[in-house]
């Protein structure tokens, strides 16, 4: 259950981005996670929610969006071009866990699907990270 | 906005001082000197963490003698105790496996590492290092405001081309250092300590060649007891650690 610790991060960013910007409330925070994390996103939701409580003043009843962002890797070799998912039931539950914890294991345990090449970019689908919030001054 | 970066202070909270040992150059002994030291300090009875972030050559664990062994995962990931030191490192994810990482996924990797680890109250967080001043030791110089430099060199005049200029940049950006170790020593060339003096850092002393030392790797019983272990420690003394 790492995903409290994702989930912590955010609320610490909101926090952070809120004092910055003079926010007295946050209405909206909007969240991408990368595909590659694989997080369990009902654990996830509850997990900021739960961490929200202890922060009542500014985040009483704000609404919180989860998006996911694909995966889209490129090999630099052979510039083929694929999805985590297209690959994901080749792996066995430790490779697969260790990408969860770690997104860029899976240059490790992985490889592209048409060269067998290591070398390949991670273009988008990994990290945690707020596209956006809505508050008031 | 990446959301990772924000609680990384958090996780480091509880950490009274946090020590990465680096070089510029590689083979010099790092590992050894973070393990070992690792090692001397839960011996004193400190709380000590210890990180090895050689991702693309971690040997911390093969130093420890880590085996099977996966962090517990509550709320984050809970670095298993090994001989007493809370040992955190990319092996756990990479099944020992070739790691061939770029630039961006290092930094990704030291990101998450970070954000998720729980170290709790420590006395000491070691860091070893990989070598040379490429992205590990800009996101360590970035990610970790509080962070203290020890830097091991040999007295070779090729080991000190690469770390003179660690030293150099360390300095530039005013990063605190605890000053430089010489390891390996076999001859009465005083060019590290002389270099030292002239860039104004901190010589602590120098780590003799120990022959026997190979074979307490992998066992921290017997690497307590070597004369490497008993050097290293002669030389925290003339420190404040």
């Amino acid at each position: 259950m790492h995903e409290w610790a994702l989930a912590e991060s955010i609320v610490m960013t909101v926090l952070d981005a809120a004092k910055k910007e003079k926010l007295k409330k946050i209405t909206e925070i909007n969240i991408q996670i990368g595909e590659l994390q694989q997080i369990e996103q009902d654990i996830f939701e509850f997990a900021i929610e739960e961490i929200i409580k202890s922060h009542k003043n500014k985040l009483k009843n704000v609404k919180i969006n989860i998006a996911t962002e694909n995966s889209k890797l490129k090999c630099k070799i052979c510039n083929h071009e694929w999805m985590f998912s297209d690959i994901r039931e080749n792996l066995n539950n430790d490779e697969s866990e260790a990408i969860h914890f770690i997104p860029e294991v899976a240059l490790v345990h992985t490889r592209c699907p048409k060269c067998g090449s290591p070398d390949f970019d991670i273009s988008s689908g990994r990290g945690v990270s707020i596209s956006s919030i809505k508050g008031e001054r | 906005m990446d959301a990772r970066v924000s609680v990384i202070a958090k996780r480091l909270k509880n950490i009274k001082r946090i020590i990465s040992v680096a070089s510029g150059k590689g083979g010099v002994g790092k590992s050894l000197v973070a393990s070992t030291l690792a090692l001397n300090l839960v011996e004193k009875g400190f709380k000590v963490g210890l990180l090895d972030l050689d991702l693309y050559g971690p040997s911390s664990h093969i130093i420890l003698g880590v085996k099977n062994v996966f962090p517990e995962e509550k709320k984050g990931i809970i670095p298993p105790s090994i001989h007493g030191i809370k040992f955190m490192s990319i092996i756990y994810f990479t099944e020992d496996k070739p790691s061939a990482f770029r630039g961006i996924d290092i930094t990704n990797i030291i990101i998450e590492i970070l954000a998720i680890t729980k170290w709790e109250s420590l006395d000491y967080l070691i860091i070893d290092m990989p070598p040379g001043i490429g992205d590990e030791t800009l996101d360590v110089i970035r990610f970790i405001k509080r962070g203290e430099f020890l830097v091991i060199t040999t007295e070779s005049k090729v080991s000190m081309g690469a770390v003179v200029k660690l030293l150099k940049i360390l300095k530039e950006l005013k990063i605190p250092m605890i000053g430089i170790l010489e390891n390996m020593k076999m001859t009465n060339s005083s060019m590290v300590k002389d270099e030292a003096i002239k860039l104004k850092i901190p010589f602590i002393g120098s780590i003799k060649y120990d022959n026997n030392l190979e074979e307490a790797i992998g066992d921290p019983d017997s690497l307590l007891k070597s004369r490497f272990m008993k050097e290293l420690n002669e030389n925290l003394i003339k420190t404040n650690f």
